[in-house]
This record gives structure tokens, C-alpha cells and sequence, in this order.
């Protein structure tokens, strides 16, 4: 069943044609990865998805609602949610408080005593660091507690934007695990990735963005097998 | 030593007032980077507020503060909203020079609706002087500390504790993280401006009381003075601005008291200076690098 679909999606930056006519599509309980050099337009398409930036053409509709004119603290309350690139936990704040502020928009006190209990399962080391101040967190803590804010507002569709950024490699290994679990776990995911060949590897589907236009799609393995795909983002 | 301690005593009055405002102006810079320099202005409709519902509906203290802490609130919302919230993506100049402009119309406006000389506050909680050891102390004196620190500390649980204070700090830190957790910007501006408004209200209640005299432009200097105490205590913190206000309350009582008052003014001005020159995020401000 299809959860997303992004239609001619074309968006400004200031000036500047960021996305230029984007169409892509994510089913429910799939894991698609957009990838692409820096610049062609990743970060503003996740933007706009989640309601930070406004489409100046296009559709994206989400089960069949059109979400473009809605704010983003509402796109959340319809269960999307977005993990912003670097990561953008709150500061002098203690981890708690971030996941509490994760969780702003649930109402019911035991379900977030639940969720609490969720994702200090699935990151344990957020339990232990419970009282401490986020910004303290090394990098791939933040990670985790950026992706356990967002997993605080129970989302349908979870963006990530370049969760494996500046991180060291025992980390970003880590990162790619936990995203396949969150997709066992029944949450679909929209990934950005530089890492091309990791987002590939874990993708269900795929699209190879450039200059602001989708130049391929295919599954994560097709793409991962094509030629100009592994000139451009694999290094041969 | 007793004139000390006795000068200590009024400035800590006057100090509470100065960091009731002080709050206001920090919380507002905290989330919008705005010097809400229209926050004086706000005090002065808190004092006239308590001027007319205790000659006129003979509230007592408490109610007068009260109803004058829920009018200022809903002012400094509807300022927000109809003055600042249209220049939100505006350079930030745009925003402070419409502060002065809501500022002067407040100010003119009071002036034109009810005049704009002085009028007595009534004195609703008649005076009584206690001398411990030789140091006077006035129940209002009294009362204006208990009734200043009861709402820092309630402001203080707040913005500790409730879901409202932790979406502020959330939009002061980052508000695009903000909105990404569902928290609506616009919804917390205005709340922050209430809260901050509602202690100007409070103050300007217990200023009438303490000082007996309002009038629509007493809220210039305080104003100010609260400004500059925000800043020693570093812009943006809640705590700096209540310790910032009692250091300026002291200061200035204490200057009057050596036989300077001429210069009363001028002194916190002189303070203002030598913060900025030395420690130009104040006390307890952070020292936050600029994003490349």
C-alpha cells in the first residue's frame, strides 16, 4: 500500500531551483533510500515533506491527503516524523526532556510511559545517560536520541537525513542496524544517505537524485548492481 | 552599618521589581531575538489597570494583581500578534524599531485617553513599619519581595516542568527542531509574551503601591533599567535576569544612599558599559558561536 507519493514536487531556495520537478513513491513498510552528491537536492525534499519548507509546484499527499499546506507540528500529529541532518537534539536539555519534547503531542500519559519504555529498549545507552545534558552525548548518542525523539511521536513514515554523518565506523554500522529494525518493527522509512553503498544495501527501493531531478530508480540491489551508479557514488 | 543594611532592604524592593521586568525581556530575547523595548510600556498599563479597578471596583491587593497580571498578559499577546508576528522574517532591526513604535503609541495613547500627569495609587494596604534591629522594614516592602520571588518561582517551575515551559526552551534553542517534534512556534511566542507580560503587570501593581505615583511614562526608565539588568545577567537566562534586576535595585539604592541620587541613572547606565566591554554575555549568558 502506498504511503507517500510525491508528485512534480519542484521547491525554491531563496533564489535558487532546489528540486525541480521530483516524483517518487514509498509503500508502507519499506525502507527507500534517496541518494546523491551534495546539493542535488536530498535535504530540501525531506524539508518539504515534513512542512519546514513550502513547494512552489507539486503535490505530496499521504494517504491520499494533501499535506502541502499543512504546518509542520501538524504533519507530525498525522505520523511523520523527521530526523533532521545533524541531528538537532535540544541543547541544555537532558536526554530525558529531549524524548519528552518527542513525545509533545501525545496526550495520554501511559502511552508515553510506553514509548518511554520502547525506545530506551531499543537504546539502552539513553536510559543510562537519562539525566545528562544532550549536547554532552558524543555523536552517535545524539543519533540515537535524535531517532528515539522522533520514534517518541509513534511516526507511520520516518525521515532520516544522513543519520550516519561525521560518525566513526563502528557507529555508522550501528545506525544502519537500528534503522533495519525500526523497519521490522513496522515503521517505514524514507533514508537519505551520502553513504550510498550502506543506504543501498538496506533499501528496499531506491532513487538516484542530481542537480534537483531523479535521474534513476530500481530496487536497492539494482541500483546497487548498475554501472553508473557505481561510477558516480561508489567510487567504480 | 545599619543605613547598610537598611539601603539593602529598599534595594531588594526595587531589585524585584527590576527583575520582574527583567524576565520579560530575557524570555521574549530568548525565543525571538527581539529587545521588546515596548515591555516598560506594558508595566505602565499593569499599574493603570490597578489604579482603576481599586478606585473603581474596589479590588484588594491580591485581585487587583491578579486581574492586572491577566490584562498585561493578553496586551503583550495581542501586541505579538498584530506588531511583531507580521515581521517574523523581517531583518531584526525592523522588529526593534516597531518595539519603539508600540512603545511611544502606548505611552502617547495612555497619555491621550487619561492624561498624562500623575495620579496617586491608592493605597489599598495601609503602611506598617517594622524595626528589626534598627532597620526599618514596610509590610509593602515586604509584600512586593514575597509576591516578586512567589512568581519567579512559579515562572521558574514553568519553565522547568510543564509541557508549555519545555516547548519554549525548545523554539529558544532550535525552533525548526521545535516544529519537527510537533511543537507550534507561533502558539509558544505568544504564550512566552503572556507570561513575560504578566509579570510587567505584577510589577507595575506593586510599583504603584510602593511608589504611589503612576503615570503614562513611568515605564521609560524602568523599562530601560530592566533591560540593562537582563544584560548583566546575561540575555536569554531566566535566572540572570532576576539576579541581574536585584543587582540594579541594589545598586542604584545604594548610590542614592552615598548622596549621589543626581547620578542614580547614570550609574546603571555606566554598569550597562562596562558589562558589555567585559563580559558582554553577562552573567550567566552562553557564549554561543555563530554557525558558519
Amino acid at each position: 500500500m502506498m504511503i507517500l507519493k510525491v508528485s512534480d514536487l519542484a521547491v525554491n531556495y531563496g533564489a535558487i531551483k532546489a528540486v525541480k520537478g521530483v516524483s517518487f513513491e514509498i509503500n508502507e513498510g519499506e525502507i527507500v533510500s534517496l541518494i546523491g552528491a551534495n546539493g542535488a537536492g536530498k535535504t530540501t525534499i525531506l524539508k518539504t515533506i515534513s512542512g519546514l519548507l513550502k513547494p512552489v509546484e507539486g503535490t505530496i499527499s499521504y494517504f491520499g491527503k494533501d499535506l502541502k499546506h499543512k504546518k509542520a507540528s501538524h504533519i507530525v500529529a498525522e505520523g511523520i516524523s523527521h530526523v533532521p541532518e545533524g541531528r538537532h537534539i535540544f541543547p541544555g536539555m537532558s536526554v530525558k526532556e529531549n524524548l519528552q519534547l518527542g513525545a509533545f503531542l501525545q496526550k495520554d500519559r501511559t502511552q508515553v510511559k510506553e514509548l518511554f519504555t520502547e525506545v530506551y529498549s531499543q537504546f539502552p545507552i539513553l536510559r543510562q545517560r537519562e539525566d545528562q545534558d544532550a549536547a554532552t552525548l558524543s555523536g552517535g548518542e545524539q543519533q540515537m536520541l535524535a531517532i528515539g525523539r522522533a520514534l517518541m511521536s509513534k511516526p507511520k513514515l520516518l525521515l532520516l537525513d544522513e543519520p550516519s554523518m561525521g560518525l566513526a565506523p563502528i557507529f555508522i554500522n550501528k545506525i544502519f542496524e537500528i534503522i533495519k529494525a525500526i523497519k521490522n518493527r513496522g515503521t517505514t522509512v524514507l533514508l537519505i544517505e551520502q553513504n550510498a553503498k550502506k543506504a543501498l544495501s538496506i533499501a528496499d527501493r531506491g532513487y538516484v537524485l542530481a542537480t534537483g531531478e531523479i535521474k534513476m530508480e530500481g530496487t536497492g540491489a539494482q541500483l546497487l548492481a548498475s554501472p553508473a551508479v557505481q561510477k558516480a557514488y561508489l567510487g567504480g | 552599618m545599619q543605613t547598610f543594611f537598611q539601603q539593602v532592604i529598599n534595594g531588594l524592593s526595587l531589585g524585584s521589581i527590576y527583575a520582574l521586568l527583567a524576565l520579560g525581556y530575557t524570555m521574549v530575547y530568548g525565543i525571538i531575538k527581539l529587545i521588546n523595548f515596548a515591555h516598560g510600556d506594558i508595566y505602565m498599563l499593569g499599574a493603570f489597570w490597578g489604579y482603576y479597578v481599586i478606585n473603581v471596583w474596589h479590588f484588594n491587593f491580591i485581585a487587583a494583581l491578579l486581574s492586572a497580571m491577566v490584562i498585561c498578559g493578553l496586551s503583550g499577546v495581542i501586541i505579538e500578534y498584530f506588531a511583531y508576528r507580521p515581521l517574523r522574517h523581517s531583518p531584526r532591526i525592523t522588529a526593534l524599531i516597531t518595539a519603539i513604535g508600540v512603545s511611544f503609541f502606548l505611552e502617547n495613547g495612555m497619555a491621550y485617553l487619561f492624561g498624562s500627569n500623575a495620579r496617586d495609587f491608592p493605597q489599598i494596604v495601609k503602611q506598617v513599619n517594622y524595626n528589626i534591629g534598627g532597620v526599618r522594614i514596610s509590610n509593602i516592602q515586604i509584600q512586593i519581595l514575597a509576591t516578586a520571588c512567589i512568581l519567579m518561582l512559579l515562572l521558574q517551575l514553568i519553565i522547568r516542568y510543564t509541557k508549555m515551559g519545555r516547548a519554549m526552551r525548545a523554539v529558544s534553542v532550535d525552533n525548526d527542531a521545535a516544529q519537527l517534534v510537533g511543537i507550534n512556534p507561533n502558539l509558544t511566542i505568544s504564550f512566552t509574551f503572556a507570561l513575560g507580560s504578566a509579570l510587567a503587570g505584577a510589577a507595575g501593581v506593586m510599583i504603584g503601591l510602593y511608589y504611589n505615583s503612576i503615570d503614562p511614562l513611568m515605564g521609560m526608565t524602568p523599562g530601560i533599567k530592566a533591560f540593562v539588568a537582563a544584560v548583566v545577567g546575561g540575555i536569554g537566562s531566566v535566572p540572570g535576569a532576576s539576579l541581574g534586576g536585584f543587582l540594579i535595585g541594589l545598586l542604584e539604592t545604594l548610590v542614592q544612599s552615598v548622596g549621589l541620587s543626581a547620578y542614580k541613572d547614570a550609574v546603571v547606565y555606566v554598569v550597562l558599559i562596562v558589562i558589555l566591554l567585559i563580559l558582554p554575555t553577562g552573567i550567566f549568558g552562553k557564549n554561543v558561536k555563530e554557525k558558519v
